[in-house]
């Protein structure tokens, strides 16, 4: 069963802003997930210059033995990446649906503060209902 | 995956929820005529609607690239036009056109059609200085800074100042890719 095992937003200086988990496989703690959110920052912009093609906007997709790493970089900098089990399907559109739900509760909430570590419940809630959803649509194939 | 494509102007006006634009005229008055209550200047109103909008623009530009799918711009002629096919359709629903190119390709003019945030308004004479829309400005310097242009937008044209038109000069001053805190002498 494809499966999440975490989600991270990045800001555009490579700041974590937001980190889940999902199950015990994507754990960890506070200070291991900002060094993993300030390392995809480092390894996102170098392989940007290290790429042979032109235009290349960043690694899109990192596959290893047990996990995928899929990311989505907005055109403002911000980074969605999601770590999952290998050959999951379909996370290009989750991360897309992410985005439009930090458009929505976290932009346009006038109290978050921009690049600041994201506190919005309703994006918890409706996270959770996105990524169940998710769960549910791969489940039932 | 393809990516999808990107989606017109009056698409995802079509599909937003609305609001009663009457209702979004007058709190929009309100806003200014506090502000003129506030700070009494009217150059510190035009200064505050503008950093007002610099704030809007900061947080739409996200909103924007989600919901319209457009791919990164390939020149400054075309972020020009995007901002006035789509942007200006999407959120105000009002069309409008890029013209007044100067020889860089830096500069251009947008002149809207119809601007939903002056129906009914009349300046009186006290307030002859104001730039009552001065928050667009604002929100197209915020945006575009998100994208990495800095730009400058001023008002060429008024009505509510006795011209024919609203016609908003954009020009880009720089462009400021991110920076990355690699250097390679230490």
């Amino acid at each position: 069963m494809a499966a999440i095992y975490s989600l991270y937003i990045i800001n555009k200086s490579g700041g974590l802003i937001f980190y889940k988990d999902y199950g015990s496989k994507g754990r960890m703690d506070t200070n291991d997930s900002l060094r993993v959110a300030s390392l995809w920052h480092s390894m996102h912009a170098i392989s940007q210059q290290l790429s042979p093609t032109t235009g290349c906007s960043g690694i899109e997709l990192l596959e290893a033995d047990t996990f995928d790493l899929h990311c989505f970089q907005s055109l403002t900098g911000t980074k969605f990446f999601v770590v999952c089990e290998p050959g999951t399907q379909h996370m290009e559109a989750l991360l897309k649906a992410i985005y439009e739900l930090y458009t929505d509760y976290v932009l346009k909430n006038p109290f978050y503060e921009m690049e600041m570590p994201i506190r919005c419940e309703l994006f918890d809630i409706n996270l959770t209902q996105a990524i169940q959803k998710d769960r549910v649509v791969l489940l039932g194939r | 995956m393809a990516p999808a494509a990107p989606r017109s102007g009056d698409a995802i006006f079509a599909s937003v929820e609305r609001v009663n634009a009457e209702l979004f005229t007058l709190t929009y008055g309100a806003i200014v005529r506090q502000l003129l209550t506030d700070l009494e200047e009217v150059e510190e109103v035009n200064k505050q609607l503008d950093q007002m909008g610099y704030n809007i623009g900061i947080r739409l530009i996200d909103e924007f690239l989600a919901k319209s799918n457009v791919s990164r711009c390939v020149d400054f002629k075309e972020t020009a036009e995007v901002i006035a096919k789509v942007g200006f359709k999407m959120f105000l629903g009002v069309t409008a056109s890029v013209t007044n190119w100067d020889a860089d390709g830096t500069c251009c003019s947008i002149v809207l059609e119809d601007n939903p945030l002056v129906d009914f308004v009349e300046l009186p004479d006290t307030c002859q200085g104001l730039y009552y829309c001065n928050i667009l400005s604002g929100v197209i310097r915020g945006s575009l800074e998100m994208v990495s242009m800095k730009t400058e937008v001023t008002w060429i044209r008024d009505m509510l100042r006795g011209d024919d038109a609203y016609e908003l000069q954009v020009k880009l001053l720089k462009q400021v890719p991110e920076e990355y805190p690699y250097k390679d002498d230490e």
